[in-house]
């Protein structure tokens, strides 16, 4: 009975090991587990692709993170204010959890084609000037893929946020108002101060995502043109499976693990922490 | 007891300030799904005229048939139908399995204590966090080994063991609550482990079994990277055949077409949502706020 729990842990920590084990060996097309060191990885890192692909993290990353938090956080505040019809503004902000990146990529790619998307609705309505044709421009076209991003997480943040904005302890709130603090000094100095583990949440949640992004490129714009929207992880699967090097490719993998790392053991520590202290006090 | 609110009671202004942002967003976020439904039943020639965002000249159902049974994809034209049906037959049972071994799996991460539990935890949450790279290439070799290459068969087995990782960190997350007493009181009385978990886990179990079905079955049926990596052809998942659809396009664009596959690929998992969407809020808040 207790084999699945077996099966669960030697999946993730064999095949894991055996990638980063690949990773050191001068595997092409077909595993060959001869050691070459840190080779791949210089590889990797030397290349135009990687490069690329990390400047454009950094881009995506942070637009799509920040913009995908900000939006979600003013949706749940203004979805806390006691609205009218909140099951059904919720419902729509939240679908897109329920469809894939491919769709989601397949239909924003629609909308920013300046021959069918909203450049040609503008152009037909009169307004000639009007240019959005991000998809095919190489210095906007990573900016589309954090348009689809937000669209498809700043529901998820919402969600999160809007939680938190429900658990705030009520007698903070009558004292605020007891000291007659207004909205903007309520939420800015009372309830938004108490939200900073969701923030630190949302935004770990937002990242992780945001690193391991793989469908929505391929779909909105398969990387291109050019490499001018690729991301670590499509630079991973060219490798592995478009140019035939899973020793590269596997060096690759583990850099965006690695990357992931990063966001993901501050996080766990910090949670362990924080569990810690809380069950102290 | 209510909380006291912020606005107390807003003032007409206050009220436009809250509602426009909030309907300006609504449309932002239907956009993309309105076009889906609308362009579904367009013609391409009407959507090449004016754009996606138009109402149809003409209500053409008959996008819906010919899509789903004679629409070319990547030269076989045999419409969105066999892909649909590999999603199908690949979500259900690896639904199924991976949810109700990761009950098994949380019950006994949550209510018995191993030496070693708290690594074994560890590990699991290492792999819903790992990223689907680190394992592509050992499911490759593994696959080839078990001659499960370019078949559902395969694409279930690795849904089930990747997803083991998930369900069992839900379950467990959710079974820590059951009280220890319980269990302690069925052991005396000689129960099992596997008699603990029939008669009082499970029956405690539906809430985060339904939480979890409903994550699995979206997840596994959108899911794309796995299913482009080890499908090929007529054995791939939908996701991967829309994939396939639009890079293929041969002379002409067939965005009507397109919409309606499109439509009916998105389709099975925002049903689910319309129906058990405040299962997913439940599922959302659940992984990510403990």
């Amino acid at each position: 009975m207790w084999l699945p729990l077996l099966v669960s842990c030697f999946y993730v920590v064999a095949f894991s090991l055996w990638t980063v084990g690949l990773s050191f060996t001068r595997s092409s097309l077909l595993p060959d587990y001869s050691w070459t060191g840190w080779h791949n990885y210089s590889a990797i890192l030397a290349s135009r692709n990687w490069q690329i692909a990390y400047t454009n993290l950094y881009i995506y990353g942070i637009g799509f993170v920040g913009l995908a938090t900000l939006v979600g956080l003013m949706l749940a505040i203004l979805m806390d204010q006691r609205i009218r019809g909140e099951t059904a503004f919720r419902t729509i902000f939240l679908a897109p959890i329920a469809i894939s990146f491919v769709v989601t990529g397949t239909v924003w790619g629609w909308l920013f084609n300046p021959t069918i998307g909203l450049q040609k609705l503008a152009h037909d309505i009169g307004w000639a000037s009007f240019h959005l044709n991000w998809t095919v421009d190489r210095d906007m076209a990573i900016y589309a893929i954090v348009v689809a991003a937000v669209w498809h997480g700043a529901g998820f943040a919402m969600a999160l946020f809007l939680a938190g904005l429900r658990s705030v302890d009520s007698d903070l709130l009558k004292a605020a108002q007891i000291d007659g603090a207004g909205a903007w000094r309520t939420y800015t100095r009372v309830i938004l101060p108490g939200l900073g583990p969701i923030f630190v949440a949302v935004l770990v949640m937002l990242l992780q995502f945001a690193i391991k992004t793989y469908d929505l490129v391929v779909a909105l714009t398969a990387g291109g043109p050019g490499l001018a929207s690729t991301l670590p992880a499509v630079v991973v699967y060219d490798f592995m499976f478009q140019r035939g090097e899973l020793g590269r490719g596997s060096a690759a993998a583990v850099m965006l693990l690695a990357s992931l790392a990063v966001v993901l053991v501050p996080y766990a520590a910090w949670s362990i922490w924080r569990n810690r202290r809380a069950t102290l006090a | 007891m209510p909380r006291p609110h912020v606005l107390g009671h807003p003032h007409y202004w206050q009220r436009l300030a809250i509602y426009i942002p909030l309907c300006a967003f609504a449309l932002f976020f239907l956009l993309p799904i309105a076009v889906v439904l609308v362009n579904s039943v367009r013609s391409t020639q009407d959507i090449l005229a004016t754009s996606v965002i138009g109402w149809p000249a003409h209500v053409l159902w008959s996008n819906f048939a010919f899509t789903w049974s004679r629409f070319c994809i990547a030269e076989h034209c045999t419409g969105i139908a066999p892909y649909f049906s590999n999603s199908l037959v690949m979500v259900v049972p690896a639904t199924i399995v991976s949810t109700l071994l990761g009950a098994l799996n949380g019950y006994a991460l949550a209510l018995w204590r191993f030496r070693g539990d708290r690594v074994v935890f560890a590990i699991i949450t290492l792999g819903v966090f790992l990223p689907a790279q680190m394992n592509l290439v050992p499911w490759v070799i593994v696959l080839r080994e078990l001659g499960l290459f370019n078949t559902i068969a395969g694409l279930v087995l690795i849904h089930v063991v990747q997803g083991m990782s998930f369900t069992t960190l839900f379950c467990r997350n959710y079974f820590v609550s059951i009280p220890a007493d319980l269990i302690k009181a069925a052991r005396i009385d000689g129960a099992g482990f596997l008699r603990i978990f029939w008669r009082i886990v499970l029956p405690l179990s539906p809430p985060i079994l339904i939480v979890t079905v409903i994550w699995q079955f979206t997840g596994i049926w959108n899911e794309f990277l796995y299913g482009v990596t080890f499908s090929a052809g007529e054995n791939q998942p939908v996701t991967a055949a829309l994939i396939a659809l639009s890079a293929h396009i041969s002379s002409e664009p067939q965005y009507a077409e397109q919409s309606a596959a499109v439509l009916m690929a998105a389709g099975p998992p925002l049903l689910i949502y319309m129906l058990g969407g405040r299962y997913f809020v439940r599922g959302l808040t659940a992984g990510a706020v403990k």
